[in-house]
């Protein structure tokens, strides 16, 4: 067999293109489509609030699953990211400039500036290390904003309106805000997954698995892994700025460590490396927070155990889960 | 003499008080299958991986193709074509065959910044691939998880990835390690074909393979390079024989 040939039969049988990877993610974006509809249909107005809050923190776990899952770089301070691009329509919102077409670029360069920085230094360190590098520079970031009196220090600062987009009021409508929200999660999923089978993705899951193989053919590992950083945190001053625009206020608790401990929960929660995962992930764990609440005020006593439960008995998170499940009934 | 492929010039290295590169001078031709050889602990991997740059000399300098290499990182020595295999076999496990070898067809190619479009699709990397699987008989397997090879068939991926870098030196540590009589005869085999297209540096404990294969042999004995020789030079030197090849021989 030719080479040629040989790659035309893998080609034919479909071994390079496994179909059930587009299932799940369109069955997820179908419900976020009509989730809206149906919830005033049964008038339950506060599963669009939710599925916003969803759709904004899938949109950071989502690119954190690229450093985590794909990249093998477990950052514990990306919720830094996601506090810039906040703090950015903030302030420039304080200072009069309440236009998307500004606001929205700002927010993404402030935090993919705040990564390249930060990245150079974090990435020379491995392992635990830049677990713990990457959060404390979170927390510089928080205290930063703790300290920004102008800007509301602790108390944070108060929006007085969404952002315009080129001077029209088209966020204004919660609908709309909605379905915008929608297709920035649809664009950076997307993008994400392009970007994961692309040769540059090729490059990132290479040096996850075998990082000195990768040297030794040629690749400059550190600078791969760098703009990964950027890219990643790029999406998450976009998560920022839908989180700014959505709340109408931002406060440093946005970046809080505890905040970049949800995100990786709810990579894990959903299942690391699939990024349909950090969507299922932070669905469940933010609707975890908003029922679980209701029934306990201190829902993190259930939730806690539930996460422990999931992280040994549902190896693959929620995603691993359901396709065993899927298997099992396939087979019976 | 033809000018030498790697030039290693007072070569020096030590870990804490442990002197496991003493005052190396070598010469590599264009061309030839270098081996060196020597009792466990005598420097081999420490030299190799000094050559390929994954640990830094505390002296001496390496001259690769006619240039300073010695501060230069792993990856620019590899683009400039070094390219080597482990002593532990060091693939890509998660990764199909096919995409391992591909990934060093793209390394050689640049751009792998690109974003966009599903690289384990492309051609243009994917036939050169397949061309280095198929010249070290593993094309049938281009397709399998590479986790799920057998040794010896590990052993010809890492070959396969290192020609596909298209290297004017290979270093290999130790290719016959752990893998069964028929695939060592295999592997000799194939490098006598690869012999004379490109220049090898081969450490190995296996002498028959040696011999077989070696143009030169240097020994290596604590750190210290014995003797550089043609094979029947060294095989006859009294003082390797008594430090080295005896107990090999018996």
């Amino acid at each position: 067999m030719t080479g040629a040939a040989a790659l035309a039969a893998a080609g034919r049988s479909g071994l390079l293109r496994p179909r059930r990877d587009i299932v799940l993610p369109a069955a997820i974006f179908l419900i976020f489509a009509l989730l809206p509809p149906f919830a005033s249909l049964l008038a339950e107005q506060y599963l669009v609030d939710l599925a916003t809050r969803v759709m904004i923190f899938a949109v950071a776990a989502v690119a954190l699953d690229l450093l985590v899952g794909y990249g093998g770089l477990v950052s514990f301070g990306h919720a830094a990211f996601v506090g810039l691009g906040a703090y950015a329509v903030g302030i420039l919102s304080a200072q009069g400039i309440d236009d998307a077409l500004i606001s929205l670029p700002v927010a993404i360069a402030v935090a993919m500036l705040f990564a390249f920085v930060t990245g150079i230094v974090c990435l020379r360190t491995k392992g635990v290390y830049f677990i713990m590098i990457t959060l404390a520079f979170g927390q510089m970031i928080y205290f930063v904003a703790t300290s920004l009196a102008p800007y509301g220090g602790d108390n944070g600062l108060t929006i007085a309106a969404r952002n315009t987009v080129a001077g029209l009021a088209l966020l204004k409508s919660d609908r709309a805000f909605y379905y915008v929200t929608l297709l920035c999660l649809l664009a950076t999923y997307l993008f994400c997954r392009a970007l994961v089978a692309s040769r540059f993705g090729r490059v990132l899951r290479g040096a996850k698995e075998n990082p000195a193989r990768m040297v030794t053919i040629g690749f400059t590992v550190r600078s791969f892994q760098l703009v990964a950083y950027v890219i990643a945190g790029g999406l998450g001053g976009l998560s920022g700025f839908l989180l700014a625009n959505s709340t109408e206020f931002v406060s440093p608790a946005f970046m809080s460590w505890q905040r970049s401990g949800e995100l990786i929960v709810m990579v894990i929660l959903g299942g690391v490396s699939t990024l349909d995962g950090a969507i299922v992930g932070a669905a469940a764990y933010l609707g975890a927070e908003e029922w679980l609440s209701r029934i306990i005020e201190n829902w993190q006593v259930v939730f806690g155990p539930l996460l422990v439960l999931v992280v040994l008995f549902a190896r693959g998170g929620l995603i691993g889960l359901c396709s065993r499940l899927w298997r099992w009934f396939g087979h019976a | 003499m033809p000018e030498p492929v790697l030039r290693l010039e007072r070569l020096r290295k030590s870990f804490d008080s442990l002197v496991v590169t003493d005052d190396v001078t070598l010469d590599v031709i264009r061309g030839e299958m270098h081996a060196i050889i020597g009792p466990n602990g005598a420097g081999k991997t420490t030299l190799i991986n000094q050559i390929s740059g994954l640990l830094a000399p505390d002296d001496g300098s390496i001259l690769f193709a006619g240039a300073d290499v010695t501060r230069l990182p792993p990856e620019t020595r590899a683009l400039r074509g070094l390219a080597r295999s482990f002593q532990i076999t060091s693939i890509l496990p998660g990764f199909p065959v096919l995409e391992n070898v591909a990934l060093a067809v793209q390394a050689r190619a640049g751009s792998s910044l690109r974003f966009f479009g599903r690289a384990a699709d492309e051609d243009a990397l994917n036939l050169p691939a397949m061309a280095a699987l198929e010249q070290t008989g593993i094309a049938d397997r281009a397709h399998v998880r590479a986790g799920e090879l057998s040794h010896g068939e590990k052993r010809a991926l890492e070959l396969a990835i290192a020609l596909a870098m298209r290297p004017t030196l290979l270093l290999l540590d130790e290719p016959m390690a752990g893998i069964g009589r028929e695939e060592t005869e295999r592997l000799v085999e194939l490098l006598l074909r690869l012999k004379g297209q490109l220049t090898m540096i081969l450490v190995e404990h296996d002498m028959a393979a040696v011999f077989a294969l070696a143009d030169r042999i240097s020994v290596l004995i604590g750190g210290r390079l014995l003797i550089t020789g043609l094979p029947d030079e060294v095989r006859a030197d009294p003082q390797v024989v008594v430090a080295y090849l005896g107990e090999q021989m018996e």
